[in-house]
């Protein structure tokens, strides 16, 4: 049998439409990075524990490895669709500018977190940094500079808008 | 490449054997090169100038940086070595990891032997001489140990100096000028007086041929790049998502798969069902994998999905384990090593026994310590991409050890070393683990099986978590005696746990027997500097067969938790502030005692705290590097909040202190997650963890504001990987006294204290 595939079906990732042969059943996750070859969404823990899968579903933070392919409604946006050509998206630019990243493993899950918390809220205080980041793991210890460039991001947004 | 080419790389490498300080045995041997990697695998219009080098005629300049990166820089700070020399910008270049090979050894990493990194003796010295020319021998390129920058600093600023001077040298003989007064800037040599300019790119296939002359490396006085903090090279594709990761690998006409390994580490399988995962959509084949490292099966389907499913559905009866099957049964092993206490004293002044034989009941102190096994949780699970077909194989994977794995992979696919190519990516964390040969050896074994096309291995987190090769757990019994001023006079430490060298070498080098004392029992604990009459430390090796490797600062990370808990209490004891016990036991060794006071001044050690804070203080060298921590804490309803985390840090040469402060707040990070709740544990033999439900890590909202600062009193160069790990732990649990009265002498405190 075609194992593994049951569905073909479309998925509307970064603007793209894309059409893909899936178990409906199988994570998000993996149709994404084994059926797509969009990489960007990383495995880290695949119970949601980790948030190194996460991307949007209509600009909410969703660990893409507990949503079953078959059940997702809306534009999906991986970190892949963050930057308008060379241009980086303001939270990738403070991502660089606060040197974030070490063996860069967690970061794509990072910053689609951050991306989401600052949509939300231009101007969150530490305690709301806390909250909404808590559920991306870095096993590296970049934290406090992920608390650096979230406000770095804010504030350049801030003065964006301005 | 011609002849001249290599001798020209003889002569390179005799520059560095010099500089490491050449041994008298076995010397003409260890100063012949291993070959260039590079020859032959150069474009048409590229030169290579030596194992580090390659310049292309269109100005293409290639560094090679042949250690992992796993989030240290090493792609930065090697590759800035060469640029500082040959005047180029980091942005002009391209770096790349390139291939396998023993040019790439690292000597520095088996180097230190039983000494002290601080004890400068005829033998020490030595003896790192000695071990350096095992390295060039053995010729393992690896990272680890916090290594790669003091084995590069001389090597890859000597490859960028020769090859400025040969392409001054070819711009001489174009210009008609005289090479020494030529300049390099920019990627150009120019000539001054006439004006005359040329670039590398231009002057690169006649310069490579020159011979390489003899040149002195720059004083740090003229650098330019080095001792500042550069622009990472891997920041762009880190934050936009780029395929840079062995998880990442994508090839025509993939297979996925993924592994399940006896959860009895190392024990076999009696019998085995395969039948329905078998049958389970997706799947193309389960094949047995036996190796040194384990036993089990590894899955090949059509994506890494249907693989975990089938993976589940194996059902297998497996062997007993070879060692205890519960904590009860290790706990007996660790009792029985501390009694037998027949391991070596790597630290024995003074006269121990007899201190303490007439010493007052009351001026005695003694304490139990524990630490249970650890696994690495590196973000990225264990992975391995391979693709053996026409007789050749590749491998790509995260790796620690390139030559090692090509040379395993060759054994398993049958192949000789040379038709095997590893492709070394980027590493999701490395901590250590990805030091090990398993997820490649495996991804060989079924490679043989995949009928010719690549197979991506992805093991699952549970997987992950329950087959690693463990920070071993560890016991100790200390003992101190006071004098009539608070300050001790006997110190006998007796530590028992696994040995992780016997535990490596068993899976790695079989036929190698490890010789004289294993250091990594007590480092930590009988490296430090302080001098205390009567002072002893012992280790002893545990018989526990559990699987064992190399955990980010090894020994040092529960020996360090050991020696500076133990020292506090003595402080404690003797009414003896924890700082002022260090002044006068440090007074022999003022580059500790400098990275002791500074951390204390940042932390304002000493000044009050609002009520309900208080401080606690740590002191580790390891790896070369000095470091004091001092942590904060807080009593948030009941619950301890780390706060703050000072440390001061000394490896004696800075290159870039950006990179290093990251390095040691990530080290801190990573001792704390130890030591607020990380613990592996056993039941019927099998690891009871399996992810990060139930083995978790600091978390952003647990995480402390950390200040890191440097100093560069030290000698010599230490590392900056490992060393901000040790003091992390003993340094909160001392901080834990303060605030609470309690001392926790066993980790994760987390069993005795709840944080916030
Ligand atoms: S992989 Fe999805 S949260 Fe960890
Ligand atoms: S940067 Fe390595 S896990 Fe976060």
């Amino acid at each position: 049998m075609t194992a593994g595939r049951g569905n073909s079906m479309k998925l509307t990732v970064n603007g793209t439409e894309i059409e893909i042969d899936a178990d409906p059943e199988m994570p998000l996750l993996w149709a994404l990075r084994d059926l797509a070859g969009i990489t960007g969404p990383k495995f880290g823990c695949g119970i949601a524990a980790c948030g190194a899968c996460t991307v949007h579903v209509d600009g909410v933070p969703t660990r893409s490895c507990s949503v079953p392919v078959g059940g997702v409604v809306g534009e999906i946006t991986t970190i892949e669709g963050l930057a308008d050509g060379d241009t980086l998206h303001v939270v990738q630019q403070a991502w660089v500018d606060e040197r974030v990243p070490q063996c860069g493993y967690c970061q794509s899950g990072q910053i689609m977190s951050a991306v989401a918390l600052l949509d939300g809220d231009p101007d969150p205080t530490d305690a709301q940094i806390d909250e909404a980041m808590a559920g991306n793991l870095c096993r590296c210890g970049t934290y406090p500079r992920i608390r650096a460039a979230i406000k770095r991001a804010a504030a350049e947004k801030a003065k964006m808008g301005a | 490449m011609s002849r001249l080419g290599k001798i020209t790389r003889r002569t390179l490498l005799v520059g560095a054997a010099v500089v490491a300080g050449g041994v008298a045995f076995g010397y003409y041997q260890y100063r012949k090169p291993y070959p260039n990697p590079l020859d032959g695998e150069t474009a048409e219009n590229e030169a290579t100038f030596n194992p580090w080098l390659k310049i292309a005629s269109d100005n293409t300049i290639t560094v090679i940086v042949p250690r992992a990166e796993m989030g240290q820089g090493v792609t930065t700070t090697l590759a800035a070595l060469v640029a500082e020399e040959l005047d180029i910008a980091l942005d002009d270049i391209e770096v790349e990891h390139g291939p396998a090979a023993y040019a790439y050894y690292n000597e520095v990493m088996t180097e230190e032997g039983p000494f002290p990194f601080y004890d400068e003796s005829f033998t020490a010295n030595a003896m790192r001489g000695a071990m350096k020319v095992a390295a060039k021998f053995l010729g393992i390129q690896g990272t680890g140990g916090s290594t790669s920058t003091r084995d590069a600093f001389e090597k890859m600023r000597l490859a960028g100096a020769t090859a400025r001077e040969m392409l001054k040298a070819a711009a001489a003989g174009k210009f008609g000028a005289d090479a020494s007064i030529l300049t390099t800037a920019g990627g150009s040599v120019t000539d001054p007086v006439s004006g005359q300019s040329a670039t590398y790119g231009e002057l690169a296939l006649a310069a490579a041929g020159l011979p390489v002359p003899d040149v002195a490396l720059r004083p740090r006085a003229e650098w330019k790049l080095l001792g500042r903090s550069q622009p990472r090279t891997d920041m762009r594709a880190k934050v936009t998502g780029a395929p840079v990761f062995g998880i990442d690998v994508a090839l025509p006409d993939m297979l996925f798969g993924t592994v399940k390994m006896s959860p009895r580490l190392q024990a076999r399988p009696k019998s085995a069902d395969l039948s329905r995962a078998e049958a389970m959509p997706g799947v193309v084949k389960v094949v047995a994998i036996d190796t040194g490292y384990g036993h089990g099966f590894g899955v090949i389907a059509e994506n890494t999905w249907a693989a975990f499913k089938a993976a589940e559905a194996i059902e297998v009866d497996w062997e007993d384990a070879s060692y205890p099957a519960d904590e009860a049964g290790i706990a007996a092993r660790l009792n029985e090593a501390l009694d037998r206490r027949d391991g070596g004293s790597l630290r024995d002044d003074g006269d121990v026994d007899t201190a303490f034989a007439d010493a007052p009941a009351e001026n005695v102190l003694s304490a139990e310590y524990r630490v249970p096994y650890l696994a690495h949780a590196t973000m990225e699970p264990m992975n391995a991409t391979a693709w053996l077909r026409d007789g050749k194989l590749d491998v790509w994977c995260g790796n620690q050890g390139p030559t090692l794995v090509r040379q395993f992979c060759a054994g398993a696919a049958g192949l000789e070393e040379e038709a095997v190519l590893v492709h070394t990516t980027m590493m999701g964390g490395g901590f250590g683990r990805r030091i090990e040969l398993d997820a490649a050896l495996y991804a060989t074994h079924m490679a043989r099986e995949a009928g010719g096309r690549p197979v991506k291995v992805t093991w699952t987190r549970e997987e992950d978590t329950t087959h690693d090769v463990y920070r071993p757990a560890a016991a100790g019994r200390f003992r101190a005696r006071l004098g009539a001023d608070g300050l001790p006079v006997a110190l006998d430490m007796n530590i028992a746990t696994p040995s992780v060298l016997k535990s490596i070498l068993g899976r790695t080098f079989p036929s190698i027997s490890p010789m004289g004392p294993d250091r990594l029992l007590s480092e930590g604990a009988f490296d430090q500097p302080y001098s205390i009459a009567n002072y002893r430390v012992t280790g002893t090796e545990a018989e526990l067969t559990i699987p064992t490797g190399f955990w980010r600062s090894v020994g040092n990370s529960f020996n360090a938790f050991f020696h500076e808990s133990f020292l506090d209490e003595v402080a404690h004891a003797g009414k003896v502030d924890p700082l002022d016990l260090r002044r006068k036991l440090m007074a022999d060794y003022p580059v500790a005692l400098a990275v002791v006071e500074k951390a204390a001044v940042m932390a304002g050690w000493g000044t009050p705290l609002p009520a309900g804070r208080a401080r606690g203080m740590a002191f580790t060298i390891s790896f070369g590097t000095w470091v004091a921590e001092v942590v904060q804490v807080a009593e948030v309803d009941g619950a301890i909040r780390i706060e703050k985390v000072f440390c001061a840090a000394d490896l004696g040469t800075v290159l870039d202190p950006a990179i290093v402060k990251a390095q040691m707040m990530s080290g801190i990070v990573f001792g704390l997650s130890q030591a607020i709740g990380q613990e592996i544990t056993f039941a019927d033999g099998m690891v009871e963890q399996s992810n990060f439900h139930d083995y978790d890590a600091l978390r952003i909202n647990q995480c402390p504001e950390i200040e890191v600062e440097l100093l560069e009193n030290a000698p010599r160069m230490g590392g900056a990987g490992e060393p901000g790990t040790p003091p992390a732990a003993p340094a909160l649990a001392n901080a834990i006294f303060a605030l609470t009265g309690k001392r926790i002498r066993a980790l994760p405190l987390s069993k005795e204290v709840d944080f916030v």
